[in-house]
């Protein structure tokens, strides 16, 4: 009797390896559609969590309000006034760079350049898995987001959206595996790939691919450079750190210190071309 | 082990995997986050039966593929390994002593990312790994240690809060010494 009863609790055991094993083998094959559907479906479970969290946030910060006292108020729009009136200046001044740029594109017959649409977005997760280096945004295709529109911050390219759901969205950071960049150093005209992050050091990318001729001094300025077709050109993405000849001289590989914190990111702009 | 004991252990599990994912203090200061999940299916394993270790290792697996990069359902068998294997041992391990408990938590906190990246790179992923990668797996294993006898702590004392115990579970009686009386 208990012999057979430790048979039959074994046998249940393996019963359960399998239908685990198996469970697991479907998911990881399940075509990448539905796997993305099944994926915010499970998502959308946290949903709860995230409007408490936000709610939490506003809360803390209305307390934070209270705190500030109206001296400090009023210096700080006193500064934010003064920093106003500069940006206008610069914005009226590059406004008729733009208007100058224009007029001498079409005296020569270049296409004309758009002005860069941008939407605000707050990042709500980041990636639990150590390995991957993606975040969550509060856009989704409601507010008219979609795969591939490139993500920055005031001071530099931040990634790409790789995944659209509603009311969230996945963004993955520069320096990841599946984020390529094409990149220019602005003071050389090289240009290269934007590839992974450095070892031992996340803030600093490996920029490769570039000519084996490439004269590269710590400083100078990697931007888009326009030609992967994802990332427009002209945004800024780091400055070079040093540089050195790779695969047997016939390339030359820089780390670029990345222009924007990734490990603070707090609110980012989605650029719809 | 009761239904209400299992269904706080998925809500912990669902709360775990929010946690990982919005607040980033530990990520910031260490450089890695702590994954809990490893640390809920050694308490599982050691406490639960077979159905309530199946479902904690897939729902605790599809909740933090889904809002992460990996691809879903990748977590779920290396979290069930580590409770089958747990559950199938469990009449060896002491489980209310601090060390084992302790022991476990590293050992499975150090296997499940270990067998997820291998998984991951066994179906062509390429996931970010670099010398980093090392520390952060140090920083895993030993946060999960911490954590599981805090779980224990938690789980043991919502036992005894909530769970009911019979009131002749602390009696001395034994029915096969009952001294019968007879006539002779």
């Amino acid at each position: 009797m208990d012999r057979r009863y430790n048979r039959m609790l074994k046998r249940s055991h393996y019963i359960a390896l399998g239908a685990v094993a198996l469970l697991t083998l479907i998911l990881l094959n399940l075509p990448s559609h539905t796997t993305a559907r099944l994926k915010l479906a499970v998502g959308s479970l946290f949903l709860p969590l995230f409007g408490l969290a936000n709610s939490s946030d506003q809360l803390a910060n209305k307390a934070g309000d209270a705190i500030t006292t109206r001296s400090e108020l009023l210096k700080e729009n006193d500064s934010l006034r003064r920093q106003n009136d500069e940006l206008r200046l610069e914005a009226m001044q590059a406004q008729d760079t733009v208007r100058e740029n224009a007029r001498l594109r079409q005296m020569i017959g270049w296409q004309q350049t758009k002005p860069w649409k941008l939407k605000l977005g707050k990042i709500v997760l980041r990636d639990p898995a150590n390995w991957w280096r993606t975040v969550q945004l509060d856009l989704g295709s409601r507010d008219g987001l979609r795969e591939n529109l490139a993500v920055l911050t005031t001071d530099g390219l931040v990634g790409r959206v790789s995944a659209v759901g509603l009311t969230r969205s996945t963004v993955v950071l520069i320096g990841d595996s599946n984020c390529k960049v094409a990149a220019e150093v602005i003071d050389t005209r090289d240009t290269g790939v934007i590839g992974a992050t450095d070892p031992l050091d996340n803030s600093l990318v490996a920029l490769g691919f570039l000519s084996k001729n490439a004269k590269l001094t710590p400083g100078q300025t990697v931007m888009t450079s326009g030609l992967g077709g994802i990332f427009p050109a002209g945004i800024p993405i780091g400055k070079i750190a040093d540089s050195r000849p790779v695969e047997y001289g016939l390339y030359t590989e820089a780390r670029v210190k990345l222009a924007a914190n990734l490990s603070s990111l707090d609110e980012v702009w989605v650029l719809f071309p | 082990m009761n239904t209400l004991n299992s269904i706080l252990i998925l809500f912990v599990a669902f709360l775990a995997v929010f946690c990982e994912s919005a607040f980033n203090g530990l990520r910031n200061l260490l450089g890695a986050q702590i994954d809990l999940l490893p640390a809920l299916m050694v308490y599982a394993g050691l406490s639960a039966g077979l159905p309530t270790i199946t479902l904690v290792a897939v729902s605790g697996g599809l909740f933090l593929d889904s809002l992460s990069a990996n691809p879903l359902g990748i977590t779920i068998f290396p979290l069930f390994l580590v409770g089958f294997f747990i559950y199938t041992q469990r009449d060896l391990i002491l489980r209310d002593q601090l060390f084992a408990q302790t022991v476990l938590g590293l050992s499975a906190s150090a296997f499940v990312p270990a067998i997820t990246l291998l998984l991951l790179l066994t179906g062509g992923h390429a996931p970010s790994l670099s010398w980093v990668s090392v520390w952060q797996w140090i920083v895993m294993s030993v946060g999960g240690m911490a954590a599981t006898p805090a779980l224990f702590l938690l789980f043991d004392w919502f036992d005894r809060t909530f769970s009911y115990r019979s009131s002749h579970e602390a009696s001395s009686f034994r029915p096969d010494r009952e001294i019968r009386r007879s006539r002779r």
